[in-house]
């Protein structure tokens, strides 16, 4: 079985693998990353979007040997010296989810998106998050999260990966 | 690297916005509170059901019928049984004794067809996806190879795929009993008389395509044993009810089994649902005596979770010249698919009361068959059998405008129960407590800018723009609160409608709310901690509120049909008055008072006309303490109530929707959207909007965009999210709400719930949007979804104009 080294959210993981394993089953069912969770199995959800190398990628449809060498961000990630990133405040103050399946992937798009655009209009943030699903929102408020998120870390610079 | 973050701490950096308008001060019932719930959420510290891992835990998967209806002649597991990792593989035939029938809790009629539907099919299957064999392996990749290895010989059954071909003689049949499960009637008022001789009869056959609910999170079941009890968690909405009737399917006494609703993402009434999955997994797990988990793949679950809707609604108006509705026929199949599921009959049942929608009228009749059909059954979807009846009218309402060439909403005006005349008793029957029709319709058509909207309507009509401006109204209300246990027992229902809530002051003045609601979304950690930090007159922070296990919370009938916070948060307030009566007498009898003299406010008992008084946490410590107690009164400060609603709650709203089609490419944009919504009393405003927020998105998903599509063989051939498109960001616009207040009269709290409204509105006014848009070409209706190519095909067939106008042709080169 090929043997990868991963990095996920600063701990280095050396890791003995199916070629054929997900990334997303590596972090859930191997490291116990269970923060980010799966919605579908096509691609289409992005309910388990992570930073890979410092841009989101669907870890459904990222084989784990492909992430070899890789730096993975999670959910779990984000916050840094027990603060919040501004995503994750600004989704909690604009009430941008309700069951909160999809958040962790919509935040890590968010973060993403932000990186190209870091002044989105709101048209800009519905397109850039065309690809994450949310089924309880109607999106109105993740949208008001994405620009509060924008507006936070526009003051303090984008802090991500 | 997991840091502490809590939501003190995140609720500390965040300044409460006034976006949704300011709270009495100190109140914090009103109050746009941000959600204790997501401090887990927005971190990835959740639970789901599919992040449970227990020590020894087996994976299983199950091996689905291709088929939509055949035969099982062979089954051979042999292979699959010699496959590394795998435990145990096994069939419908290895169950057969004790795998029971999947209950139907809603035997509608009396002589209503129930066919026996075991959890693992044993002789023949009815939809694809039915469940043939199960593999229980070491991990979930090895258990889906494992199902590779079984092979199956059918004999190939006739699909059953059309309602109205299933009742016709001769049909193939789904079940020995026949296609008919049932037919179940009302009526109200002289329909006859109301129809003989009606200046205008408006008639009309409407499609209520079947819709996937597709919550977020796919469905999920882990189950253990210790050998005596068993554990079941479930992604479900229903944990109590869950219990109840596992208990009565497996044969686990019920007091040995504990059923748990982790953090659950999503519903949709897609959860309220006793499945297949969760029979087997508990009998599993009693097999072998591993724990075990299942968890579905999105596609697996587009097959085989509930789905919604599917019906075939006709619709007669008889009415006045003047606009004025005489009387109303709604005459319903509706497909069950292949089986009755946990409440599948009762669903199109709830809709019979809402077909007459906010109108008066004299005379109502409606009738509905359901029908087998080979293919996944239908149950609760959001609004469930209500947004089917507002379609229904709402759509009805509008062709007779149309007829009369009114304007939608005066005819509504003419038609609609005026504020007056409430507490109103219509004639489906209900008692409609209070309302205000007028007040949300005019602020709705403020907001819309209605006129203007007409106006250019009208220009692009004149223009013969290829891009049509459509307005559409939606007036609706709907029955919530479900449900007074009596009226639920008059129905048929198997169950009562009481929600249970015990509260706990803790010796140290914390406060513990348990409630047998279970939300998966709604925020009732939030919504009840507001309420009963209010009647307690305790910090908001210091109030914790359990739900989801049967441990933690024994008694509940779970989250539905907009119940949760009417049922449920009224249970909550009245638990707190009895903490609050008994901490009056213990008040009174350390303040040396009589109780009658003891006044309570901002968490504190005082002597009236004095100074002298105990807080609620002096209390709650000394009850702890129980040193000094009055005579006969029990050390401590805890009540339970069960509460059982005397009436529905009826929210109303008005919803506005403006849409451009391109009539050349018959694409739809949304281009605004307008909600007034009455949901009486509001308990927290970011909550509602929300609610109505994703109601709206899901009606509109309805409306343009979702179908469950079944090929001429019966497979599903929207298995994905690929085929099945629920709305994304981009697919809908900013919605623009408000929200009038008439609080409901039939509980302490004055709230109606909001759950399900949005979706319920929303569908009708977009549809009746579209339709709007493209009058002028003759078309009078265009089945859901209004995709594109629908659309397209309804101006081309509509051969020309009713108002003798065909729109932009290529020779008069519609402006660009």
């Amino acid at each position: 079985m090929p043997r990868i080294t991963v990095t996920v959210d600063g701990i280095v993981y050396e890791e003995e693998v199916e070629p054929r394993l997900l990334l997303v089953h590596l972090l859930r069912d191997r490291l116990g990353k269970t923060g980010t969770p799966v919605g579908c199995d096509t691609g289409n959800c992005g309910a388990c979007t992570v930073m890979l190398d410092g841009r989101s990628a669907k870890s459904c449809s990222v084989l784990a040997v492909q992430a070899d060498g890789s730096d993975v961000v999670t959910i779990e990630g984000l916050a840094r010296n027990g603060r919040l990133h501004p995503m994750q405040e600004a989704f909690h103050a604009e009430h941008a989810l309700q069951c909160g399946y999809c958040t962790p992937g919509m935040i890590m798009a968010a973060v993403d998106l932000l990186k190209d655009d870091p002044d989105p209009s709101d048209e800009a943030i519905r397109r850039g998050l065309e690809g994450n699903l949310c089924r309880c929102t109607g999106y109105c408020n993740i949208v008001r999260a994405v620009r509060r998120g924008a507006q936070e870390m526009s003051g303090e610079g984008v802090r991500t990966s | 690297m997991t840091e502490q973050i809590d939501a003190g701490m995140v609720a500390r950096r965040i300044a409460e916005s006034d976006r949704l308008g300011s709270p009495d001060p100190g109140r914090e019932i009103g109050r746009a509170r941000r959600r204790k719930e997501d401090a887990r959420l927005i971190t990835g510290r959740t639970l789901w059901t599919d992040d449970i891992q227990l020590p020894g835990m087996l994976y299983v998967a199950f091996l689905r019928s291709p088929m939509a209806h055949a035969r099982i002649t062979r089954v051979d597991t042999s292979a699959a049984r010699n496959q590394p990792g795998v435990a145990a593989v096994y069939t419908g035939r290895d169950f057969a004794a004790e795998q029971g029938s999947l209950p139907c809790a809603w035997p509608v009629t009396e002589d209503i067809v129930i066919p026996d539907h075991p959890p693992m099919a044993v002789e023949e299957v009815r939809y694809v996806g039915e469940a043939v064999a199960c593999v229980v392996a070491t991990d979930r990749y090895k258990a889906a190879d494992a199902l590779e290895a079984i092979e199956v010989d059918y004999e190939p059954l006739e699909p059953v795929l059309d309602m109205t071909e299933a009742l016709a003689e001769g049909s193939p049949k789904v079940h020995e009993a026949g296609n008919r499960s049932f037919t179940w009637k009302f009526s109200g008022g002289d329909v006859e008389a109301a129809f003989r001789d009606a200046p205008v009869v408006i008639e009309r056959t409407y499609v209520q395509q079947r819709l996937i609910p597709t919550a977020m999170e796919p469905r999920a079941v882990v189950a253990t044993t210790d050998g005596t009890a068993f554990t079941l968690y479930s992604s479900t909405q229903i944990p109590h009810v869950l219990r109840v009737m596992l208990a009565l399917t497996t044969g686990i006494p019920e007091h040995l089994l504990r059923v748990v609703a982790p953090d659950v993402g999503g519903g949709f009434g897609s959860k309220l649902q006793v499945t297949a999955e969760e029979v087997l997994c508990l009998l599993l797990t009693r097999r072998l005596g591993k724990p075990v988990k299942w968890t579905e793949s999105r596609s697996e679950g587009n097959l085989t979770v509930h789905h919604g809707r599917d019906q075939l609604q006709r619709i007669t108006l008889a009415a006045e010249r003047d606009g004025r509705i005489r009387g109303m026929r709604a005459d319903l199949l509706a497909d069950m698919g292949a089986y009755l599921m946990l409440v599948t009959p009762g669903i199109p049942i709830l809709g019979a009361f809402m077909y007459n929608g906010i109108y008066k009228m004299d005379a109502y009749d409606f009738t509905c068959t359901g029908v087998f059909t080979t293919k996944m059954p239908t149950d609760a979807y959001r609004g469930a059998g209500r947004p089917e009846a507002t379609f229904a009218i709402e759509r009805a309402v509008d062709e007779l405008a149309h007829e009369l060439g009114m304007d939608p909403v005066e005819v509504r005006r003419r038609n609609w129960i005026t504020h007056q005349e409430f507490p109103y008793t219509t004639i489906a029957g209900l008692t409609y407590d209070s309302g205000n029709y007028e007040a949300a319709t005019d602020r709705a058509l403020a907001l819309f800018g209605y006129d203007k909207l007409r106006a250019e309507q009208a220009d692009r009509r004149d223009r013969r723009d290829p891009v049509q401006l459509g307005i559409g109204v939606s007036t609706y209300t709907e029955m919530c609160g479900l449900a007074p246990s009596r009226v639920l027992g008059s129905l048929s229902y198997g169950a009562g409608g009481w929600e249970h809530a015990t509260v706990r002051l803790l010796p140290t003045g914390k406060v513990e709310v348990v409630t047998g609601t279970s939300p998966h979304g709604q925020g009732h950690e939030t919504a009840w901690s507001q309420i009963a930090a209010d009647a307690m007159g305790v910090p908001f922070e210091d109030v914790a509120v359990l739900h989801g296990d049967t441990t933690v919370a024994p008694k509940g009938m779970d989250t539905y049909g907009s119940r949760s916070l009417v049922i449920g948060g009224v249970a909550v307030l009245q638990a707190c008055e009895k903490v609050k009566d008994r901490a009056r007498k213990l008040a009174a009898h350390m303040l040396e008072a009589s109780p009658d003299d003891i006044e309570f406010s901002g968490g504190t008992f005082s002597v009236r006309g004095t100074s002298a008084g105990k807080t609620i946490q002096e209390l709650a410590l000394a009850a702890f303490a129980a040193h000094d107690l009055p005579e006969g009164f029990e050390p401590r400060l805890d009540a339970d109530v069960t509460f059982d609603p005397q009436n529905f709650s009826f929210p109303h709203g008005t919803h506005l929707c403006a849409v451009e089609v391109d009539t050349e490419t018959g694409m739809t944009k949304i281009r605004s959207y307008v909600a007034v919504d009455d949901v009486g009393n509001v308990v927290n405003p970011l909550i509602v909007e929300g609610q109505v927020h994703g109601g709206i998105a899901q009606g509109i998903g309805q409306a343009l965009f979702e179908e469950a599509v079944y090929d001429s063989e019966g497979n599903l051939l929207t298995t994905t999210m690929t085929d099945y498109l629920i709305p994304s960001a981009a697919d809908l616009p900013e919605f623009v709400t408000d929200r009038t207040e008439t609080p409901a009269t039939s509980n302490a709290l004055g709230v109606k719930g909001v759950g399900e409204a949005g979706t319920i509105a929303a569908t009708p006014a977009v549809v009746n949007a579209v339709v709007d848009a493209l009058r002028p070409y003759g078309v009078r209706d265009v089945r859901m979804p209004c995709s594109p190519e629908r659309i397209w095909r309804a101006i081309s067939e509509s051969g020309g104009a009713a108002a003798g106008w065909a729109g932009p042709t290529e020779a008069e080169g519609g402006e660009r």
